[in-house]
């Protein structure tokens, strides 16, 4: 099972970037998805950085994605697509049918992205035969349903699972941090570079319960499959992918890398994880086909049970 | 110019034939479990009211859709195709479908059935439409309620697929068919379950602070007495940013787009779209029969089409919320 770094889905200023990427070239992670996800108007990191970005990556050994935007509403949109589909060099995470239809009609491999709606084994064959490689779960399906694709899988096709980070939960024409600003969307002002993990939303009692990232709504929590790494190697994933953020992240990588490559049991490398709790704590819900806000907190015996 | 087509939401028989009594061209429905987007306890057809529904449409020359518009997991899977082809029986004017794999079935199957993609295919350009179109050959697309006017005109210029957008109801703030805010909170979702905030998990709850909805424990809002209160959907709660209590995604309102009619028809819109089929026979009723007159009015005359007092003052007594918004439509909301 290969790790991988998924695309920064927050707007962070462009050295913050540049430096992120520096440092994940020597990191233990086999694969780097690239690229602005969630808002078209954030530009100061632009193609041709991430293109270049791109390129220092590979000579490091990595394998790099280059991710598409998942909400594709005006034609600009449309004519960045065209770039990274034509990029000639990188496999693309297409996040949206637009992607699909140009990486189809070009007869490009690539990665059918979390935002897809991939729910069944007809669709990933669908998928395959327009030329996806690898894809990716959508963040509220769970195990049962993910050992269900597999089986039904065509050979050839690898599958990759969201393991760490806020979860990505919405997408709207309307910006929420603009919003709470009194702004309108075209009048952003960029807020959403004030908040590198995005921001905080907390119910009437001050619990936190959501953040806004932009156009985008993830949740307060912090996912954390650590626990079912053993689960997902017996069931055959090929890839599974950690969410950029600003704190910790380097540790977080090395405790996955570790249990990837057999030189940490899960069950320590976890309890390692939950040192430093995130804000807005773990939730691991949609895993067990529950609501995604549950954690349940299997202990160490319990996970370490699981391996092969 | 071809005329636009009303399309109606109907959850029984009496909603079905509100709808067709009171003008609507077509009126959608889906089946009474998880395959449809608005499954809700005791709302939908069972096979038998379907094909009395469809024998009644029919009879009054109108058209009935049906939403198999959820997507099915592996372990389900036989489910939704078995809907399929229960439709395709039952002689439905057409499939409103979002799942890439349950399109494929119903295509190969059933190669004369009309096929829509449903707004939870999340198709926002006319490339996305494309593709739908290249593979399965769909005739109309719904489009998600994300898009300015502009941006919909365009979809139209670069499409030979015939769009059909919402016009009355209740406003989805997020790209349907991507929202995950109900599953996170309670397990079940649109996409899933056809279920956003399902019923079981909302609780009422009278406290010193005021009264309390909660979602699955999920604080939503909390209402003082003077305040009517609403039906707990995650995006229309009242919550907290940087200290600040508000309606943070969006306030308790409905979609009207009563004022910009002439505007749909001009830029060649196909179809428009009334929400709400899990609402009462008497709201399909009122709202079929306003924009009916509203739609014949401004086909008629668009240059001096002017929405009637008694329209809006119908519509705002049916509406969710005591404000109308044109959403995403309007470049200022987003």
């Amino acid at each position: 099972m290969r790790l991988a770094l998924g695309p920064l889905l927050y707007f962070w200023p462009r050295e913050e970037v540049m430096a992120l990427y520096q440092q994940a070239a020597s990191w233990p992670v086999d694969v780097i998805y690239l690229g602005e996800v969630v808002c078209s108007k954030r530009r100061t990191t632009r193609t041709d950085d991430y293109l270049e970005i791109a390129a220092m990556l590979a000579d490091s050994g990595k394998q790099v994605v280059l991710s598409t935007l998942a909400l594709v509403e005006a034609e600009s949109e449309l004519k960045t697509l065209k770039r990274l589909v034509g990029n000639g060099r990188f496999w693309v995470e297409a996040n949206d049918m637009a992607a699909v239809n140009l990486l189809a009609n070009a007869d490009l491999p690539f990665v059918a992205g979390p935002h897809l709606n991939c729910y069944n084994g007809a669709s990933i064959a669908m998928l395959q035969q327009l030329g996806a490689k690898r894809w990716v779960m959508p963040v509220e399906l769970g195990e049962a349903t993910l050992r269900a694709m597999i089986a039904a899988q065509p050979p050839a096709m690898e599958s990759e699972v969201f393991v760490y980070g806020r979860l990505p939960l919405a997408f709207s024409a309307r910006c929420f941090t603009a919003r709470a600003a009194n702004l309108p969307k075209d009048d952003c002002r960029y807020l959403c570079g004030d908040y590198p993990d995005g921001q905080l939303v907390s119910d009437q009692d001050d619990n936190p319960f959501l953040v806004f990232n932009g156009i985008q709504t993830q949740s307060a929590s912090t996912l954390n499959l650590l626990e079912a790494i053993p689960v997902m190697a017996k069931m055959g994933v090929d890839v599974v992918r950690i969410s950029p953020h600003a704190r910790h992240l380097e540790r977080i990588v090395e405790q996955f890398a570790a249990v990837l490559s057999g030189a940490q049991r899960p069950g320590e490398a976890n309890e390692r994880l939950r040192q430093t709790v995130p804000a807005g704590g773990f939730c691991n819900g949609y895993w067990h086909g529950e609501a995604g806000m549950d954690w349940r907190a299997p202990s160490a015996q319990e996970i370490d049970a699981q391996i092969p | 110019m071809s005329k636009v087509e009303l399309v109606c939401p109907a959850g029984a028989f009496p909603a079905l034939r509100a709808a067709v009594d009171n003008g609507a061209d077509a009126v959608y429905i889906g089946f009474r479990d998880a395959t449809n987007a608005r499954n809700f306890p005791g709302l939908n057809f069972d096979r038998e009211t379907a094909a009395k529904a469809i024998r009644y449409a029919h009879d009054h020359h109108s058209k009935v859709l049906l939403a198999l518009n959820t997507y099915p997991q592996p372990q389900t899977w036989s489910v939704w195709c078995d809907a399929v082809d229960q439709a395709a029986d039952l002689g439905v004017d057409a499939l409103i479908l979002a799942d890439l794999g349950l399109m494929r079935y119903a295509r190969d199957k059933w190669p004369n059935l009309r096929l829509h993609l449903s707004v939870q295919g999340s198709a926002t350009s006319h490339e996305a439409i494309a593709l739908y179109r290249r593979l399965f050959g769909i005739e109309r697309v719904i489009l998600p309620r994300v898009l300015s006017m502009p941006q919909v005109a365009r979809v139209i210029e670069n499409s030979d697929v015939a769009v059909e957008v919402f016009a009355f109801g209740s406003l989805c703030v997020m790209v349907e068919g991507r929202c995950y805010l109900s599953s996170y909170v309670t397990g079940e979702s649109p996409n899933t379950c056809g279920a956003c905030s399902p019923a079981s998990a909302v609780e009422w709850k009278e406290t010193a602070n005021g009264r309390d909805v909660n979602l699955n424990g999920v604080l939503i809002d909390r209402f003082n007495q003077d305040e009517s209160a609403g039906y707990p959907v995650i995006c229309k709660g009242r919550f907290k940013v940087n200290g600040k209590l508000d309606y943070a995604i969006e306030e308790p309102t409905s979609l009207s787009v009563l004022d910009i009619l002439p505007d749909l028809i001009k830029i060649g819109v196909s179809a428009i779209k009334v929400e709400g089929r899990q609402r009462s026979p008497a709201y399909v009723a009122q709202v079929t029969k306003v924009l009916r007159e509203a739609l014949d009015s401004a086909q008629k005359d668009p240059l001096t089409y002017r929405p009637r007092q008694e329209w809006v003052s119908q519509l705002g007594r049916v509406a969710e919320g005591t404000t109308h918004t044109l959403g995403a439509l309007d470049r200022e909301w987003q």
